[in-house]
């Protein structure tokens, strides 16, 4: 679509393209070399400032830093994610079955749980958890991720069960199927076929989400850099900074391309519906 | 439910700290995510490019790291950000205009090719078939996801709690740890609060999400 809203341009149109390229290329290049230049006069790029990555002070060596950043801090990221991942999945499965269920008494409990849950903030989860029923910070994040995202994976899953074509169900009773027979050899496989682009990109979300750990003082992530800042010295804050949000990019990125892969790999004529996840 | 009630006052400035945060960032995540959207699609590469790591990296990354680096790394550069309600403010739109441009952007994917193709035809430049045929087009398909984003910042300004803004979240925070006996009813107090702020938004999603189908 991009493409087709200018034409392939000619030789004039091209030249003045250089041009405007060149002058764009160069005011960006300016802002961030004036950034930079900036950052230098403050002797941000100074050794002093970066050695904690390679040769910290205070007698520890880097593969201390290293191992609490990345071993603990990443480690009780991941830990809270995979966790809280597979129940949010399970729960979010079950949520869905009752949302499509025909009997209103099982339906109705399962729209309001889904709306009561998907309009709250995942910090306040977690601190019905932490302050409310007073658990430790861990199983307090572990029980924000998992109920918000367990409604949203409920509505990711209704979602693809919906945009299914009327036939297939139809075909299925046609042959004899049972309902539960339907719904779990037929249209359930089908729904989290084409939706699993938007559970993956619903799992980054949770993985993100995590750092909220840091707000209730999980040892999280963010919270090794804090420690480890204020451990050396506030000095040091912008290299373990970078560590630490190059970390999140990494990892998140990895999985946003993966979701972009299988969406790109899978030969579905159908197309999923996009869920805006934020 | 004392506790509330004694509260409301509390509860009621908090609330109204959340909504402005919602609202002055969500006007200027709206301003500068369709700048970035109109970047994207641009024909000059460098800006293109710009726009395209800006989305990339913001969206990648938590928001609590956003404001992470404004509280506590932007000052080791000199960069003393006034805490409170306008680095929250700086942080939310940073963080939500990447997701403002996505909405947008998959809006313009979703008009269809010819209208961009009889844009061009007759002579229209990319400037004029972006603002008049592409624009009024996209914005049918592009509101509905933008009333989710806009939820999503409501429920994000929780965050700025995290970090010394005295917005619902904090007040509950506050009055929940004072009140040990009665802090689940506080914490609810809270929820119904965020509720009525997330639950008329997503209802009006759904109506203007029907309104606006049509076939193309």
């Amino acid at each position: 679509m991009s493409t087709l809203l200018y034409d392939s341009p000619g030789p004039v149109t091209r030249r003045r393209e250089r041009v405007g390229s060149i002058i764009g290329a160069v005011v960006v290049l300016a802002l961030v070399g004036l950034a930079m230049w900036y950052a230098a006069g403050r002797g941000v790029f100074d050794a002093d400032h970066w050695d904690v990555l390679y040769d910290p002070p205070k007698g520890q060596t880097s593969a201390d830093v290293w191992t609490s950043i990345i071993i603990k801090g990443l480690g009780a990221t991941l830990r809270a994610a995979a966790v809280a991942a597979p129940l949010a999945l399970v729960a979010g499965l079950l949520l869905a079955l009752l949302r499509t269920a025909r009997t209103a008494w099982l339906r109705l409990p399962a729209v309001v749980i889904i709306e009561l849950f998907r309009g709250l903030p995942v910090l306040l989860m977690m601190f019905f958890g932490f302050i409310g029923f007073g658990w430790d910070a861990f199983t307090a994040v572990v029980f924000g991720l998992a109920v918000y995202n367990m409604a949203v994976i409920a509505e990711i899953l209704r979602a693809g069960l919906a945009a299914l074509p009327q036939g297939q169900a139809e075909a299925a009773y046609a042959v004899g199927l049972t309902r539960t027979q339907t719904l779990f050899s037929i249209l359930l496989p089908q729904a989290v076929r084409i939706m699993t682009p938007s559970l993956i990109s619903q799992l980054v979300v949770l993985l993100k989400d995590s750092s909220l750990g840091f707000i209730v003082s999980y040892p999280e992530l963010l919270r090794s850099i804090q420690n480890n800042a204020q451990y050396f010295g506030n000095d040091y804050l912008i290299a373990l900074f970078v560590v630490g949000g190059g970390t999140y990019l990494v990892v998140n990125i990895t999985l946003s391309r993966l979701a972009v892969w299988i969406q790109q790999r899978s030969t579905q004529s159908s197309k999923p519906p996009t869920a805006a996840l934020v | 439910m004392n506790v509330i009630l004694d509260n409301v006052p509390a509860l009621l400035s908090g609330f109204e700290m959340t909504l402005k945060l919602t609202l002055v960032s969500g006007a200027v995540a709206l301003v500068v995510g369709l700048f970035l959207a109109a970047l994207r699609v641009s024909p000059l590469t460098p800006l293109r490019g710009l726009a395209t790591t800006y989305v990339e990296l913001l969206r990648n990354t938590p928001l609590t790291l956003v404001f992470f680096f404004l509280v506590f790394v932007a000052p080791q550069f000199g960069i003393l950000a006034p805490l409170g309600f306008w680095t929250a403010v700086l942080a939310l739109s940073a963080y939500t205009s990447a997701f403002v441009c996505e909405a947008i952007r998959s809006g313009i994917n979703s008009v269809h090719l010819g209208q961009a193709e009889a844009a061009r035809a007759i002579g229209l430049t990319f400037g004029q078939s972006l603002s008049l045929v592409i624009l009024p087009q996209a914005v049918r398909t592009v509101i509905p996801p933008l009333i989710n984003v806009f939820i999503a910042l409501a429920k994000n300004t929780s965050v700025a709690a995290g970090f010394g803004t005295v917005e619902l979240m904090a007040t509950g925070r506050r009055i929940a740890t004072a009140n040990p006996a009665e802090n689940i009813a506080v914490l609810v107090g809270v929820a119904l609060f965020y509720l009525a702020i997330t639950i008329p938004a997503g209802i009006l999603a759904g109506v203007v999400e029907r309104k606006v189908a049509f076939a193309r």
